[in-house]
């Protein structure tokens, strides 16, 4: 039973049409006789199936269609051609530092955003406190929101997005923020979330963090679907290929040979770093004075014996 | 009934939406709410000085006269102009969250409600002191209010949906106001005009709700059955015009905010 099952969907934008250029300029491009309206499709025939528990990770270059996509899904857009069919709530944690009131205090924006992501008052009284202090935001909360830093603003963001409990959450680039510290703690909230059987949809740029955490891959490439597979490995590796030459596969087998050559680059690269690392070492060894060649090998020496001891 | 169940759902939405745009309205002034209660008096303060002289030499209760006019006027620009700008103003967040659009523009006609009930407040307060007699007939004055408020959503769901697409229509608003402020017999009186003249005056639905409340305070009378047919009639057309663009078209607002 597909919990998500998004059948053909095309979604079309239009540039230029009398709605997006305001009233003046569509009698003047009509007098001057060159208005044109030009679509765009952001997505084209793109389908797939999720099961309850399954991860996707869509990846693609920037102007994939992939937020798009997201949109479609959670229910913000239409699909102009094609149709999404989904099962349960949806939650989608889409560009989270944005739509929040400048004027606004911290407090009342914790609110507000609880609002929009469906969250009742009495459960954002209750988990308030909790919120901001998972932010590290405890003597902010009644600051007006725009004196916040950048890094403070998607802490924020993070900590009241990351209370859903939804059957199926999209994410769009919003698995770990801020510093340091917080992106450990962030990150450990999100896979904890994740393990709890929600099926989820995961668009993000690091290649190595689709690899850990999706069982699907949809690979989308101007709007056009390259492929979407269980196959998590060969996909991520022909994708990593493609984003050093370019070259886009036309079918599965392309994808193979892609995938190919790049185990083939990597192991490559690792013989070149054992030659550096050899070359180098030969160097230095043969550019030192006695003396210290001889305290390097003592030390060596003992090195080994303390790991045998 | 779907609309009752949405609502309840996005509840807490409106009323955090509501909160956030009359706060945000008075941020950072030194008088806060003050304002909505002074600024209507000081444009009535300035009318009477202006027209006390020209239109209300010889009538009594001139101010009364002038302030429902000011009272009415100014609550249907407010939440229009405000209602207006209801969907592109809140932008960020329906690109990021599917919530029915229409909260955004009742939120904002809650808030400019809320300021013309202070301001009803003090014209009622202006009505004591100008020794007018009150009686039972001034809670007639909820049916225009409650019709001016179904016609102000209506206004707001047609010219807000009109400002996604085109955004000329603000300004052009702005220059229909004025007209329309001029249409409403708000500082002079209609009885110059030959009958025939004056019964035109009832095509402009503001000068209805106006003249309603002034039969009733000024006049101590109750307006005709004609006069109520009217009033509801604007505002249900109105409304059906606004809901049909909005059922139309609130799905393609996205595309172009």
């Amino acid at each position: 039973m597909a919990i998500l099952k998004a059948d053909n969907v095309s979604i079309r934008y239009f540039t230029g049409d009398f709605k997006s250029i305001g009233l003046k300029e569509y009698v003047v491009r009509k007098l001057k006789g060159n208005y044109k309206v030009t679509e765009f499709w952001a997505d084209r025939n793109i389908s797939f199936q999720l099961e309850k528990g399954d991860m996707l990770g869509i990846i693609g270059t920037n102007g994939a269609g992939k937020s798009t996509l997201l949109k479609a899904i959670s229910g913000i857009m239409d699909p102009t051609e094609g149709s999404i069919h989904t099962e349960g709530s949806i939650a989608a944690l889409l560009e989270l530092a944005s739509g929040f009131d400048g004027d606004l205090t911290v407090r009342e924006n914790t609110y507000l955003r609880g609002a929009m992501l469906g969250y009742t008052r009495a459960f954002m009284e209750e988990t308030y406190h909790s919120i901001i202090a998972f932010a590290e935001l405890e003597d902010f909360q009644d600051r007006p929101f725009k004196q916040l830093s950048s890094g403070m603003k998607s802490r924020l963001a993070f900590s009241i997005a990351c209370l859903v409990e939804p059957d199926i959450l999209i994410l769009d680039e919003v698995l770990a923020v801020g510093d340091g510290a917080f992106r450990k703690k962030s990150g450990e909230k999100m896979k904890q979330i994740l393990s709890g059987g929600v099926t989820g949809i995961l668009v993000s740029h690091s290649v190595s963090q689709v690899r850990e955490m999706c069982n699907k891959i949809l690979w989308l490439d101007h709007g056009k679907q390259v492929g979407f597979t269980d196959n998590v490995k060969l996909y991520c590796d022909a994708y990593e290929e493609f984003l050093i030459t370019r070259k886009l596969p036309g079918s599965e087998k392309e994808i193979g040979a892609l995938a190919e050559k790049h185990h083939k680059r990597l192991q490559k690269r690792q013989e070149t770093l054992q030659k550096d690392q050899e070359q180098s070492l030969l160097e230095t060894l043969q550019n030192i004075e006695p003396e210290a060649a001889k305290r390097i090998a003592a030390t060596v020496l003992e090195h080994f014996d303390a790991c045998e001891g | 009934m779907r609309i009752f169940s949405e609502l309840k759902k996005h509840f807490f939405l409106f009323q955090e939406l509501t909160k956030r745009d009359f706060k945000k309205k008075y941020k950072r002034t030194v008088l806060g709410m003050g304002w909505s209660v002074l600024s209507p008096l000081l444009q009535l303060l300035v009318m009477s000085l202006v027209f006390g002289e020209i239109f209300g030499k010889d009538m009594p209760h001139f101010t009364i006269y002038l302030f429902c006019g000011v009272l009415i006027f100014n609550y249907f620009t407010e939440s229009t102009k405000s209602g207006m700008r209801a969907i592109l103003e809140n932008a960020a967040i329906l690109q990021k969250v599917n919530v029915p659009k229409y909260l955004f523009l009742a939120s904002k006609n809650l808030s400019s409600l809320i300021n013309f009930g202070l301001t009803m407040l003090v014209f009622l307060a202006f009505c004591v002191v100008d020794r007018i007699a009150f009686s039972w007939r001034f809670f007639a004055l909820l049916y225009p209010v409650a019709f001016l408020l179904v016609f102000n959503l209506g206004m707001g769901m047609i010219f807000s949906a009109l400002n996604v697409f085109f955004r000329d229509i603000s300004y052009l608003y702005d220059i229909f106001v004025m007209l329309l402020r001029y249409l409403s017999a708000i500082f002079y009186t209609v009885d110059r005009f030959s009958p025939a003249v004056q019964r035109l005056f009832y095509i402009n639905p503001l000068y209805c709700y106006i003249r309603y409340f002034r039969i009733v305070v000024l006049e101590g009378g109750l307006p005709s059955g004609l006069h109520h047919l009217l009033c509801a009639g604007y505002a249900l057309a109105v409304f059906g015009i606004g809901a049909l663009i909005y059922k139309q078209c609130n799905r393609k607002f996205v595309y172009y905010i």
